[in-house]
């Protein structure tokens, strides 16, 4: 290990940081005996980047050579930036060294396309292997499965990573083609096949035979680029919902398009990332995983995009005034979980805690409710007054977001502004 | 007014409820030994710690009370706030004259107070854990230091002894000055009469690190560098999840 290894490890991390993915939770991978590391229990954010995201895995590619020339992508072909390989060793080492000093919770393990698909992929099998089997490492492991790898190949890596992911990056198969010409839907969507019928194989072995090993135990998950291509929020969240309903798929991620290669025409010209929109999407998908929301509530043909000004939550409250206000004392749980300022978890709370007493505005707030937004959707032992039907959606959503938005920010950029300073009289 | 003093122990407050129910007195006032007595009172019964009478306390709580609410007991303790020992002091007697435990009321201030520290001195465990970094030292030994704002650092050695399970390492609380070695058998707690320099400073200085550490810790500094995505940088977000008070030890943000 030498200095060398310092600028690899710059050129690959700067290569690798757009994969989103970050959870290290989700796995029973415990300690054995005299050997490293444990994935047991929650992931855990060991550090934070300037850019606010968590470092919880070593995100890294093993190599940024590329024979694939995908637009949105920085290691494309055609691209002009600087090239690094890390040997095997190499990348197990830092790993190892890295976790003893609790600087992260495993690895995150992607690459470029070199040669051909199986080519790659043989190769960080090769990494997690050693790192399972020669230093008997027990720490959290993600692997990006190379699109059209094969079979056997997806089979083996199965077996000692935690996690497999294959990104979409576009939902849309024209405009996937248009923007990265060697790749097919079918081709991304193959290897995702591999690791589901992989997981639901060994599932169906560990009913017969207690020690029959673990296929990819934290599941599959991939990833979106927001922004890049005109798709809708309808047509990405269309695709997520689908592959929610997949048994082995458990996060879908979205990544705001950074523009990284601003010469390319195909691409549009942004001046930031579409950080607002993307956070939207990630509250859009929560509805659908623990809301119990349809995707076709949260968008449709009339509604194709995700209201930037409200989150999704309250916008399908406002669209559906019909549906409050929602008693708190009687509704159904899935009823009060629709309601604006609600979570999961004080919806649980709620229909606990009813059956001892009924409850009041008082209580709701201490259960952690918030206020502020629920008051226009319920009503509970004391709390009649004005409602979503009678103030009118539209005032519902004024107050709403004046309030959120604060009234200084809020001021129109173009308008001059005359800094009169105050005088007291005293 | 009747006052007790005990020895800022968890076991001398234990002894306080056994002498406090065996004297059939409760104290007003609830002081450790050396906080000053207030200008009048009319009894002052000082606590002798006895550990049968605390075990017997304890055991009364077991039978009672919840793993959660015994837990609430220990790990509040670590807080060290100064209103802990009174407060847990009332939690246990509310347990005890209750016919049931009364842990889930909420609507009791005691509580509702006690779960909050509860909760706290737990979120200081968990940044301990996420923010601790080892150095590796010439001997093979591995290092971390810090200053946490509870004393949390027996909370978190299941953790670490179970994940770094291979090599000996040690923790220190630079505030507390005291640490935990592991020897790759056991855990064992440690204190030092002469404070080398990196007790005092928490980081190895160049001469005891492994001839790597350098090396590695150059290279975490660059990773951790390279990758941010400076067009998303959101300084607030960072500090929010990873608050200022930490950076002094992090190796990346030294």
């Amino acid at each position: 290990m030498d200095e060398s290894v310092l600028e690899k490890l710059k050129v690959l991390a700067e290569s690798a940081r757009y994969d989103v993915s970050c959870s290290s939770s989700g796995t029973s991978r415990s300690n054995k005996k005299g050997t490293i590391g444990s994935a047991a229990g929650w992931g855990i954010c060991h550090s934070f980047a300037e850019d606010g995201r968590c470092i919880s895995l070593l995100k890294i590619m093993l190599t940024n050579y590329c024979i694939y020339d995908c637009a949105y992508c920085i290691n494309r072909r055609s691209n002009d930036i600087r090239r690094a390989t890390l040997s095997v060793s190499e990348l197990v080492n830092i790993t190892i060294e890295f976790y003893r000093r609790n600087y992260i919770e495993g690895l995150f393990l992607s690459s470029g396309v070199v040669r051909n698909a199986d080519y790659t992929m043989e190769r960080l099998v090769r990494i997690v292997k050693d790192l399972r089997l020669v230093h008997k490492f027990n720490g959290y492991i993600h692997m990006k499965s190379i699109p059209g790898a094969s079979e056997e190949l997806v089979r083996e890596a199965g077996l000692y990573a935690d996690r497999m992911s294959v990104n979409i990056e576009i939902p849309n198969e024209a405009n996937l083609q248009s923007l990265a010409p060697e790749k097919t839907f079918q081709s991304v969507f193959t290897p995702m096949r591999y690791i589901q019928q992989g997981m639901l194989q060994s599932a169906d072995e560990r009913k017969r035979f207690r020690h029959a090993p673990r296929f990819v135990p934290a599941g599959q998950s991939t990833q979106m680029i927001v922004g890049a291509t005109p798709d809708t929020d309808k047509d990405i969240l269309r695709v997520s919902s689908a592959l929610y309903q997949r048994p082995s798929m458990k996060r879908v991620y979205y990544s705001g398009f950074v523009p990284v290669n601003a010469y390319d025409n195909r691409l549009p010209a942004l001046k930031q990332p579409p950080l607002v929109r993307e956070n939207r999407l990630y509250q859009a998908d929560w509805l659908l995983r623990f809301y119990q929301f349809k995707v076709d509530e949260i968008v449709d043909d009339a509604y194709p995009d995700l209201d930037l000004e409200v989150d999704p939550k309250l916008a399908w409250a406002l669209r559906h005034p019909e549906c409050f206000p929602v008693d708190i004392n009687k509704a159904d749980y899935e009823m009060i979980l629709r309601v604006p300022g609600i979570g999961v978890k004080s919806a649980k709370l709620i229909v606990v805690s009813r059956r001892h007493n009924r409850l009041g505005a008082e209580q709701l707030k201490k259960i952690g409710i918030v206020m502020k937004k629920a008051q226009y959707f319920i009503t509970c032992h004391e709390l009649p007054i004005h409602t979503i039907n009678e103030l009118r959606p539209e005032n519902v959503r004024l107050i709403l977001t004046q309030k959120s938005g604060g009234r200084k920010r809020r001021q129109d950029e173009n308008q001059l502004i005359l800094p009169f300073e105050e005088h007291s009289d005293a | 007014m009747i006052v007790f003093s005990y020895d800022n122990s968890l076991e001398g407050l234990l002894t306080a409820v056994f002498d406090a129910y065996a004297r059939k007195t409760f104290p007003d006032m609830l002081l450790g030994e050396e906080d000053a007595l207030p200008l009048f009172y009319d009894e002052l019964h000082r606590v002798i710690t006895d550990t049968a009478k605390a075990d017997r306390v304890w055991k009364a709580l077991e039978k009672k009370l919840s793993k959660v609410a015994l837990s609430e007991i220990t790990v509040s303790w670590l807080s060290e706030l100064p209103e802990v020992g009174p407060l847990i002091f009332r939690y246990i007697r509310k347990n005890i004259d209750a016919p049931q435990s009364v842990e889930m009321n909420f609507g009791d201030p005691d509580v509702l107070a006690l779960s909050k520290i509860w909760k706290k001195v737990g979120q200081e465990k968990s940044r301990l854990v996420q923010f601790l970094r080892f150095q590796k030292a010439a001997d093979g030994t591995y290092f971390a230091a810090m200053e946490p704002l509870y004393n949390v650092l027996p909370l978190a050695i299941p953790f670490l002894k179970d994940r770094y399970a291979d090599q000996r390492w040690l923790v220190y609380d630079l505030k507390r000055e005291y640490g935990y070695y592991y020897d790759l058998q056991e855990v064992i707690e440690v204190r030092f009469e002469k404070k080398e320099e990196h007790l005092l400073s928490g980081f190895l200085s160049e001469e005891l690190m492994d001839k790597d550490e350098k090396l590695f810790q150059q290279m975490w500094k660059q990773y951790y560098t390279s990758i941010a995505i400076q067009e998303r940088k959101n300084p607030k977000q960072q500090r929010s999840f990873m608050p200022v008070r930490f950076w002094k030890y992090l190796t990346e943000k030294r």
